[in-house]
């Protein structure tokens, strides 16, 4: 790809002649070392880029990124998604009662339906959006207790003041502390199939899997104690100001998704990198028979509890459904990018190609100065 | 033995009024009243600057004087009183480590220092006190002690000499840890002291102690007990200094002056003031350019905080409460500390390891001189040597070379050539067989064959031996190879006598030499009369009653004598300006011819003259010797009125010639440097002709170039007013080399075109201080300008008949003109220190005049000729390394930060961080920093030789080139287009943060994550590109790095720390690379960052040896030799050649 030259200057092992007329006297004197460091003459390898040796360098890339490129283009095109925003904005939009009717204690639920219009293939990952929440504020990102999450005994009854306002609550520790914990996502999200008769039925959604496994089984840890029986283990503790249940029945069900295992609080609690976000929320396996997509094309209704206030900053509530390939969701960015990129470098190789063909032999000449 | 030159270095403070009184031995002497025993400070050398106590405050009070060190300590306590985004370790751990490191690295020299002083301190010493020898330690020694002192000890305070073992009341010493000279000097006994120092009553008066190794003025009252108390005047040949040896005198007594940090040695202990190189005042431009990004970005930042936190809802939602005492704070108070935030969250942008890299590259960078084989001279056996590495980069800047001639360009290897003796000439034939091998050669003008009188002739040559300070070394056996420096020659050519002639000017050995040759011998000084032996074998004695010491404003030395048949004479040698009007001036037409036809031949001629003194003159000199010589005050000023009064109406007899050979090289050296687009400028105390044909034999005067003079003998060409004169000549050459020029075309070389009209300027000091200090009616200021622009405009100016200081003078005109061009000064000598001092970059050439220049310097070659690689090898790649290291250090830290910066406008300018805190911390210390060393070291962009041979690639550098706003804005355009690219793409990536093939989100530290990852590798692979010298150790350290970075952030996401409140990274970096999207966005934002880079390499003009290989050598030595040759059409050409 460049030219280079490789140039090991060796040691001169010549002495000069007045140098050995030193005399023997000379051997322990200050005379520097000869070795290649000290004389600054290591064998070194000094490549130099010109347009002749660029210019491979330049196809090779646009021929890589081109295919590469067109290959995520099409990956991304391929994927479905379907996204749904039911903040209830408007006031014709069903979840709008709700949305204004709001308070922590009152449910309320209400259903939107939407229509694919093409299939859905695969596993399905069911996401929840939000706008314009801000969960990298930085008051926000840092109000959390890791070794609180951890399953750290002390830390239980004595959470980090990093947490504050949301450390303590009528005089007894709020686990899990902190303000990303106190502000979890509580809508309920469900999805119906209305068969074109009019009857409809629940899609299974697995809850499981939606965290990462590390955080899972190695990062968030219940305190030790009876892991059957959550209530002891928190029982000087006190729930979050703003959840309707303790911590330790947020999945009451299965023992391994409870407490701060759960992995929907898993999820809440990597915080998102923009104000404009989704997380996962649930997967809808693919058919076992796979005969079937495991969303058909036709109508469905998203059944809401509707808990979470966004109105007040703002925010947007969205559900996405969306598969995923090898490269992850949807996103024409890389595929775009990268074929940009790739015939910029090609545009390049051909004029540096036309300059090097056309100039070439003259800028050699004419690097005589003056 | 006196010296000859004055250290001009402390001159003028001579103005003390007060002088101190010792009792010597502590008794009370019978004229003072009352005997008060003085107090003067003890004899404890205290060289250290930290006791144990006061170590930890005091050094860490000079460390953050540093304005560096102090904005970062400021930064440190925001962080740690402020709620701030980044933890108080991610700044306060680097700061540690700098001030840590440089603490440990100052103690240790202070302990060092400690050590010395206790060894020094704690020295057993004999005193004599009431008739006993009491062994005291060092530092016990008072002022007033007699202390004893037996050979090879060093005296351990400043003594004045009151007996010696040897018989004629001499002691030897030498003064080679003083300043560096290993000759023996000879210094003297008090007259007249009584044998019996217990009986001794005496005091001594002498000035405050002050630094100049060199003066002393004192007076000694002794008291007998019934006599009147007898007076001796004191000078610096009766003080023995602290920290110089005895030699060759079995034991001394001594009574201490100064003691302890007032002795002379502990007075010149003060370091130099600092120099600062242009590279510095750059970073320092640089650094407040990033300081107001830094403060406009905390501003903008701040603004729009409350901007957007006046909207509804979005200060405080319900999601995100205050706590209780940031909902009390003050609001005005809160954007103080908004801002004071930001400025922590953004102050990575001015690294502290900018400021440890750059020394740490200076001082490493610094051991490839000291280590160069190249500078190694076997003569003296030492290679080049490095007193301060501040200056590495300044080398390669240098635009003006300020040189000494005497022993910088030339040898001073005196050899005695000819003399002319009543306008007769007499060279010295090359076999010297006969005694009186007078071989006449034909001077143009001079009769053939002819000598003068035999009368004149063998006073000439007593002149010659008698009139000069040189001692003879005696043949002890042992020392016959011991000292072999400075001015002792030991083979002569009478093979029976094995003697050696010392003296501290070689120009008066080789005289006495001469006069050797011509069958005077001089035998040495014994008591005060000087032996000499005539043609006919026998001995003549004469007694030396005055000597009437040189120095470098009369130019001129004499010694008044006493023959054996009773005649007293004065013979005096010295230029001939300071002889001829002291002369009869019949006498003067015939010789000068002489003189000036050796001058332009290139040798140093001096004139000797002589005068007969009747008693009576005798007298009134010898009383006005004595009374100067007492004088307490102004004792210099005495002493030459009466020199100048006896030095008149003197006969001349004659004029010799010596010659100073070139250095090795010397031509080609100046060649290189005026070729590498320096200018440079000879500054020589010599006369004008010597002067001028050693700078045509040096090839800075060549045949195209036109002399404009400016000397006395021009200025009295017109038969006018100097003054008017001077203004003319002034106007005259301005026009002739400033308006007539054609304009200089920037970078275009000038030396070698034949087109443009070269000029060379000659000024000597008389005409000089006109120019610097006319009358004050003349318009005073215009001169200097005038003489400025002329000097600019030409390629090489000589200064000749220059006094020290207005060398100095000259360099300090060049430094402050317009443009503050950078200034290099090089010599040898005492002399020259005034101007290695001044410039910004001195350098001193280990040569035969002593250490003083050496002392002094930045640097210290052995030979002029290794300035060349010095400055154009040396000096070039360190200037290229440190520029290259800082644009590096703020494009890198600027992408650095940028990002981070941009976060701001998407986390509701809450100051979240990006990265997590130990890639903040590590980024500068451990992931970035030792490519950029390594490079900073390493890189030869150019080879060593190509830049050797090719002395003009240096004027590519000129002008601080790589440092300009040009280059800076580059650097800062590409920092901010990184910046952008890496974190516009990230975003554009995370518009859908689902990256993982199983649907899982990433969430704000993997979004970090991936921006430092392109951002490491990308800074790293950016250094890489700029690599044009590949050695392993390069390859080592920048894979190394990467490598590194990877391995970290696996181990760091590794673990659950249990030190750190939050496990941000847990993970992370694992999962980031489990995603094919986010290698495929590191991999095309690394390529398009470095994009712009390569094209630019490639469309820029390639550089390098094989590029530049068409390029045929410019014509350029060639005809000048050849023209050198036909220029010096005598019989001695200059043998530059071998």
């Amino acid at each position: 790809m460049m030219a280079s030259s490789y140039t090991a200057k060796e040691e001169d092992g010549h002495h000069s002649g007045s140098a050995a007329a030193g005399g023997p006297g000379s051997s322990k004197s200050k005379k520097p070392d000869n070795t290649a460091f000290k004389q600054q003459r290591l064998p070194a390898w000094q490549p130099i880029l010109t347009a002749g040796t660029v210019l491979p360098a330049f196809f090779v890339i646009g021929l890589i990124f081109i295919p590469i490129g067109i290959g995520l283009f099409v990956t991304s095109n391929n994927i479905r998604e379907f996204e749904i925003d039911y903040t209830g904005v408007d006031t014709n939009s069903p979840c709008n009662r709700c949305s204004q009717t709001y308070s922590w204690n009152i449910s309320c639920t209400c259903s939107v339906p939407f229509s694919l219009e093409q299939p859905f293939e695969s596993n399905v990952f069911m996401y929840y959006g939000l706008s314009n929440f801000y969960q990298n504020h930085r008051r926000y990102v840092k109000s959390r207790d890791d070794s609180q999450l951890n399953g750290d005994k002390s830390s239980l009854t004595n959470p980090s003041k990093e947490c504050e306002p949301y450390r303590i609550s009528e005089k007894k520790p709020i686990a899990p502390c902190g303000a990303i914990a106190n502000s979890l996502f509580n809508d309920t999200l469900e999805l119906y199939y209305i068969y074109p008769n009019g009857s409809r039925t629940l899609i299974p959604l697995v809850k499981k899997g939606i965290a990462w496994w590390t955080d899972k089984h190695v990062k968030f840890r219940n305190p030790p104690g009876n892991n059957d029986n959550l209530t002891i283990t928190f029982q000087d503790t006190t729930k979050p100001v703003n959840w309707h249940k303790p911590v330790y029945e947020l999945d009451p069900n299965d023992p391994d998704n409870n407490g701060f295992i759960n992995e929907d609080f898993i999820v809440w609690m990597r915080t998102a990198a923009l104000p404009t976000f989704r997380k996962l929320y649930r997967i809808i396996q693919k058919n076992k028979d796979n005969m079937t997509p495991t969303l058909p094309r036709g109508n469905y209704s998203l059944e809401i509890a509707y808990n979470y206030p966004v109105r007040s900053f703002d925010g947007r509530k969205r559900m996405i459904l969306s598969t995923i390939s090898w490269m992850g969701g949807k996103n024409p960015f890389l595929g775009i990018a990268y074929i940009t990129v790739g015939s910029v470098c090609f545009f390049l190789g051909v004029v540096l190609l036309i300059i090097h063909h056309k100039y070439g032999n003259r800028n050699n000449n004419a690097d005589i100065p003056n | 033995m006196l010296r000859r030159r004055i250290n001009l270095l402390f001159g003028g403070d001579e103005k003390r009024v007060d002088s101190r009184t010792i009792y010597v031995g502590h008794r009370p002497c019978p004229a003072t009243e009352a005997f008060i025993p003085p107090k003067f400070c003890d004899n404890r050398i205290v060289s250290s600057k930290y006791t144990i106590w006061n170590f930890l405050p005091k050094n860490l009070f000079e460390q953050f004087r540093r304005i560096a060190n102090f904005y970062f300590l400021i930064i440190f306590l925001v962080q740690v009183i402020v709620d701030t985004p980044t933890s108080p370790v991610t700044s306060g751990l680097p700061l540690f480590f700098v001030i840590t490191v440089t603490a440990i690295k100052q103690g240790y020299e202070d302990w060092l220092r400690h050590k010395a002083d206790y060894e020094v301190n704690k020295y057993p010493v004999i005193v004599l006190e009431d008739g006993r020898s009491i062994r005291k330690e060092s530092e016990k020694i008072k002022v007033g002690d007699i202390v004893e002192v037996v050979e090879d000890e060093t005296f351990p305070c400043d003594l004045i000499l009151l007996q010696s073992t040897r018989d004629d009341d001499t002691c030897f010493v030498t003064t080679a840890s003083l300043d560096g000279e290993s000759n023996h000097k000879t210094h003297y006994t008090v007259p007249d002291t009584e044998k019996d120092l217990q009986s001794l009553n005496a005091t001594i008066e002498c000035e405050q102690p002050q630094p100049d190794l060199y003066k002393f003025v004192g007076r000694m009252h002794i008291y007998k007990t019934d006599q009147e108390p007898a007076v001796r005047s004191l000078g610096p040949e009766n003080l023995l200094l602290k920290g110089a040896t005895l030699k060759n005198t079995k034991k001394i007594y001594g009574v201490a002056v100064y003691t302890g940090m007032e002795t002379k040695m502990a007075l010149n202990y003060q370091g130099k003031s600092q120099k600062r190189s242009a590279v510095e005042k750059s970073i320092n431009a640089f650094l407040l350019v990033y300081l107001c990004i830094l403060i406009s970005k905390a501003v903008v930042c701040t603004t729009l905080k409350y901007v957007w936190q006046s909207q509804d809802g979005q200060d405080e939602p319900w999601y995100n409460e205050k706590t209780q005492k940031e909902k009390d704070t003050y609001v005005y108070l809160k954007m103080f500390t908004d801002f004071l935030s930001f400025m922590v969250l953004f102050n990575f942008i001015i690294p502290v390891s900018m400021y440890v890299t750059v020394e740490m590259q200076k001082f490493l960078g610094s051991f490839f001189i000291t280590w160069d084989k190249d500078f190694f001279d076997p003569e003296i056996q030492e290679g080049a040597l490095v007193n301060t590495s501040d200056l590495n980069e300044e080398l390669g800047q240098v635009e003006y070379v300020f040189t000494d001639k005497t022993g910088t360009l030339t040898q001073n290897n005196m050899e005695y050539i000819e003399c002319c003796i009543d306008g007769f000439q007499y060279r010295n034939s090359d076999s010297m067989s006969e005694l009186d091998g007078f071989c006449v050669t034909d001077g143009p003008v001079s009769k053939l064959q002819q000598k003068a009188g035999r009368d004149k002739e063998e006073l000439f040559l007593r002149a010659l031996c008698l009139c000069h300070t040189v001692q003879v070394k005696e043949a002890g056996p042992d020392e016959i190879d011991s000292d072999q420096v400075d001015g002792l020659v030991s083979e002569l050519s009478q093979p029976d006598e094995q003697r050696g002639f010392i003296a501290s000017s070689p120009d008066e050995v080789a005289l006495v030499k001469g006069a050797m040759k011509h069958g005077f011998t001089f035998l040495g000084l014994e008591n005060k009369s000087m032996k000499i032996r005539n043609r006919e074998n026998n001995v003549e004695l004469y007694d030396l009653l005055h000597v009437l010491n040189f120095d470098p404003v009369r130019r001129r030395m004499s010694v008044i004598v006493r023959s054996k048949s009773g005649e007293t004479l004065l013979f005096c040698k010295g230029a001939d300006s300071s002889i001829f009007p002291r002369v009869r001036q019949e006498e003067v037409d015939r010789i000068r011819m002489h003189v000036e036809r050796n001058a332009t031949e290139g040798y140093r001629t001096l004139c000797v003259a002589y005068k007969q003194l009747s008693p009576e003159e005798f007298a009134v000199a010898d009383a006005g010797l004595r009374d100067a010589r007492l004088a307490l005050q102004d004792r210099e000023e005495k002493l030459m009125a009466v020199y100048n009064q006896v030095e008149t109406s003197m006969s001349l007899i004659g004029a010799t010639a010596v010659e100073d050979r070139l250095q090795e090289e010397a031509a080609e050296t100046m060649e290189a440097l005026q070729g590498a687009g320096m200018k440079v400028w000879v500054l020589t105390g010599d006369k004008m002709e010597t002067a001028k044909s050693t700078c045509y034999a040096c090839r800075l005067f060549q045949r195209g170039t036109e002399l404009l003079e400016l000397t006395v003998r021009t200025l009295e060409d017109g038969g006018r007013k100097r003054e008017e004169r001077l203004h003319e000549l002034l106007l005259d050459y301005h026009k002739k080399a400033v308006q007539d020029a054609p304009p200089v075309k920037a970078g275009v070389t000038r030396s070698w075109s034949t087109a443009n009209q070269e000029y060379g300027f000659i000024i000597d000091g008389a005409t000089l201080s006109l120019v610097m200090n006319p009358s004050p009616d003349t318009n005073s200021s215009r001169y200097k300008s005038l003489f400025l622009q002329i000097c600019q405009n030409c390629t090489a100016v000589l200064c000749c008949r220059m006094a020290p200081l207005q060398k100095a003078q000259i360099v300090k005109m060049v430094k402050n003109s317009k443009g503050s061009p950078i200034t290099l000064s090089i010599g040898d000598g005492a002399n020259d220190v005034s101007m290695i001092l001044e410039a910004h970059v001195g350098i001193g050439i280990k040569g035969k005049e002593g250490r003083q220049a050496v002392r002094n310097s930045d640097y210290a070659i052995p030979k002029l000729k290794h300035l060349k690689k010095l400055l154009l090898a040396h000096g070039h790649l360190y200037y290229v390394r440190i520029a290259h290291l800082v644009q590096y250090f703020f494009y890198k830290n600027l992408c650095f930060i940028l990002p981070q910066f941009l976060y701001q406008f998407f986390c509701g300018y809450s100051q979240q961080p990006l990265y997590d805190a130990a890639y903040l911390t590590m980024y500068n210390i451990c992931f970035t920093s030792m490519p950029i060393l390594a490079f900073s070291l390493l890189e030869q962009h150019i080879a060593i030789e190509y830049l050797l041979d090719n002395a003009t690639l240096y004027r590519e550098i000129a002008k601080n080139a790589m440092l300009k706003w040009g280059p800076f804005l580059y650097w800062t355009v590409l920092g901010i287009f990184q910046g952008l690219l890496f974190f516009f793409g990230v975003k554009y990536l995370f518009s859908n943060p689902a990256l993982q093939d199983n649907g899982q989100v990433f969430g704000n530290w993997s979004y970090g994550t991936i921006v430092f990852t392109v951002l490491v590798f990308t800074v790293t692979l950016k250094l890489a590109l700029d690599t044009r010298h590949w050695t392993w150790i390069n390859h080592f350290v920048i894979w190394g790095s990467l490598a590194f970075y990877v391995f970290f952030s696996f181990f760091w996401g590794g673990i659950i720390w249990p030190f750190l409140k939050q496990q941000r990274l847990y993970f992370v970096f694992a999962n980031m690379l489990s995603s094919v999207s986010a290698w495929l966005v590191i991999i095309l934002l690394i390529l398009l960052s470095l994009l712009p880079d390569i094209l630019l390499m490639v469309f820029r003009k390639p550089r390098g040896p094989h590029a530049r290989q068409m390029k045929r050598r410019l014509p350029s030595s060639g005809t000048s030799t050849i023209f050198m040759l036909s220029q010096t059409t005598s019989t001695h050409s200059f043998s530059w050649s071998d």
